[in-house]
């Protein structure tokens, strides 16, 4: 088997506009890999069809992740097959207790991939640790998910559910945005306790900056929707001293 | 003769061989009866009634019920288990040997009691003038002045005679002295097809607080029309929630007097439907005393191609200054086919008053419904987990423990049925 995510071609669009114009990349297990690119190059897109938003249209090309046609997939089985979207802008759900929308989608990918459910109790155990070493309060376990959470609430809030679902391939798109250095840290250090060989990470940034904390392998420049240049974290600092507007001309 | 017309006939033929055997005034019923023979039931011209047709129930016909012969397991097993004395009536007769009061608090039934306290309208309104006339049987609570009657479950079971829908029309009083406190748990089940038409005249004196939580959860193709009148003394309190889940027609029509300075009322509901559901929450709060305050959250979850309606009326009178309303409506409609009315109406004569009143309409969110399902959640439980997040601030008005338990699985259930 080869890459734990591999894209090949990868072409799509929203509202009849094509965004995407052929991505090529491939994620092997264990490794973190950076995708980094100006405003407008596709980012987000690229994040928003790995995880299956509907609104986006894939118009050619192939993604397979741990050897699956992935966009044959529903957004839940992509989660419960390990895959892993923080959202640059996390949703609020009004109404809906953090601890029992966590609880809910645990349980829901522990029960899609035959694991006995938690109970209450364990859960609790379980999320009061995490909470603890992400340095949130234990009130964000009681709050409505991300419902009067400051930016930097709503960022630890992802890592954390991250942390409990313990994904094969996060995707981290812009987790950066919106941080102070303090909370840029907890959230990398979130994201690195997760290291090892059963995680993979695609880290999805504008800046350099997170990549001095989650030190990615491989780096890969993503401008007007393909890859155009890939390399190891020294191409990121690179990048930060020339800007992107070389790479936008070479493509 | 048109629909309507022909189908009060029946119920006036079922009243002229009943009527000597009525209990009560036979002044009150006769009079009752005139007025329904000279309106009939309310039709599309009558203003209150313009969003809710009744020729469903004109152009079926009901029967006289059976004496019910005890096998009412089933039903008594879908009761909410809330450890509380229950009033229990089977096709609208009081069962005393399923019945028990609360320490303190005296129940006694209308068969045996006849009780007309005079708050209900016979001559205003016409399910009023149809139950008038045809009241058998309901509850009688009265809780003594100071005393905290704790918790009543009145139960109203319906049974199936097939191929003979019934109807029932219970007279129901509650009366709270001064100071005296009680949580009324009403619960409506049933099975096949009926009418269930009560009446309930509420008479709070100052201080008193009536806690009342309405669970409607009838047959699939009977018809729920309740009327309600609620009248509360200085600093008293009616605070009530109505959750409708059942009945192929439904209409809970409560009007709450204000009597006495300082008192306050809440008439909060959420109605859930489904198929061709109709169901309708109509409240007329009258500000009669100053120094006041109403609240009312309406919710309607609605699926399929049923239809809610939510008309709200606050009345203002000119003595009733510092008056404090407040009304809120919203519907999340679950479908394209699915339908709201909303109609809320203020009348002020006062001049030093605090009201206001809101409407949203709209339809789960999909930016919400993804986020869920990127965490795993199949999209049918998302799509639960964000409706019942939807009647939660609704829900939590209900600050009754166990009863507020009972309402969330009877959504739980309710959604269970949709799913299935």
């Amino acid at each position: 088997m080869g890459a734990l995510l591999q894209i090949a071609g990868l072409t799509a669009g929203i509202d009849g506009r094509e965004i995407l114009t052929g991505i090529d990349l491939d994620v092997p297990a264990g490794e973190v890999h950076a995708v980094m690119g100006p405003n407008g190059s596709g980012k987000s897109t690229l994040s928003y069809v790995l995880a299956g938003r509907e609104d986006y249209a894939v118009t050619g090309g192939s993604v397979r992740f741990g050897g699956a046609d992935l966009l044959a997939m529903a957004p839940e089985e992509r989660a419960a097959a390990g895959l892993f979207l923080a959202f640059q802008y996390p949703v609020e759900l009004p109404g809906v207790g953090n601890a029992n929308f966590l609880r809910t989608a645990l349980n829901a990918i522990r029960r899609a991939r035959g694991e006995p459910e938690l109970d209450a109790v364990n859960f609790l155990k379980l999320a009061r640790a995490e909470t603890k070493r992400l340095s949130m309060p234990d009130d964000m376990l009681k709050r409505n998910v991300n419902v009067g959470f400051s930016g930097g609430e709503k960022k630890r809030n992802e890592v954390l559910q991250m942390a409990l679902l313990r994904p094969r391939l996060a995707i981290l798109d812009e987790t950066d945005s919106g941080l102070d250095i303090d909370a840029l840290k907890i959230v990398a250090d979130g994201v690195n306790a997760q290291r090892g060989p059963e995680f993979a990470a695609l880290v999805i940034t504008h800046y350099q900056r997170l990549l001095d904390y989650i030190v990615p392998d491989r780096v890969h420049v993503l401008i007007g929707g393909r890859i155009v240049r890939s390399g190891g974290p020294e191409l990121a600092h690179e990048l930060e001293a020339s800007g992107y507007a070389g790479l936008a001309e070479a493509a | 003769m048109n629909a309507l017309a022909a189908g009060s006939q029946g119920f006036l033929a079922r009243f002229e061989g009943l009527r000597d055997r009525l209990p009560g005034d036979p002044a009150l019923r006769a009079a009752a009866a005139a007025a329904f023979r000279a309106n009939g039931l309310p039709g599309p011209r009558d203003e209150a009634w313009k969003y809710t047709s009744l020729r469903p129930l004109a152009e079926a016909s009901f029967h006289e019920p059976l004496v019910p012969l005890a096998d009412c397991a089933a039903l008594l097993a879908r009761l909410p288990a809330i450890e509380a004395p229950r009033a229990v009536f089977v096709d609208g007769r009081f069962r005393a040997d399923l019945s028990a009061a609360p320490p303190g608090v005296v129940l006694d039934h209308f068969a045996a009691s006849p009780d007309f306290p005079g708050l209900a309208r016979p001559q205003r309104d016409s399910l009023v003038a149809l139950n008038t006339m045809l009241a058998e049987d309901g509850a009688i609570v009265t809780v003594p002045a100071g005393v905290d009657g704790g918790t009543l479950m009145l139960a109203s079971l319906a049974t199936d005679t097939p191929g003979r829908a019934v109807a029932f029309h219970p007279r129901h009083v509650i009366r709270l002295g001064a100071g005296a406190r009680l949580t009324l748990i009403e619960v409506s089940v049933g099975e096949g097809s009926y009418l269930h038409n009560p009446v309930t005249e509420i008479l709070i004196a100052e201080d008193a607080v009536l806690t009342h939580v309405r669970l409607q959860d009838e047959a699939a193709r009977s018809f729920h029309l309740a009327t309600l009148y609620a009248e509360i003394a200085a600093r008293g309190t009616y605070d009530s929630f109505s959750l409708t889940l059942g009945a192929r027609m439904a209409r809970s029509e409560v009007h709450a007097r204000l009597a006495g300075p300082g008192a306050a009322t809440h008439l909060n509901a959420a109605q859930l439907l489904s198929g061709v559901q109709h169901a309708d929450f109509t409240t007329v709060v009258r500000h009669d005393a100053p120094g006041c305050a109403s609240r009312q959250t309406v919710k309607n979850v609605l699926a399929g191609r049923s239809r809610g309606v939510f008309q709200g009326r606050i009345e203002v009178a000119r003595i009733a200054q510092k008056t404090d309303g407040y009304q809120m409506n919203q519907a999340l409609l679950l479908s394209p086919d699915a339908e709201i009315d909303c109609k809320p109406e203020l009348e002020i004569f006062a001049d030093d008053v605090k009201c206001s009143h809101g409407a949203t309409v709209g339809e789960l969110d999909p930016a919400q419904i993804f986020y869920l399902r990127s965490r795993g959640v199949p999209e049918a439980q998302a799509r639960a987990m964000l409706v019942r997040a939807f009647l939660e601030s609704a829900l939590d008005a209900v600050s009754h423990v166990q009863a507020r338990a009972a309402l969330d699985h009877a959504v739980t259930l309710w959604w269970e049925r949709q799913a299935a």
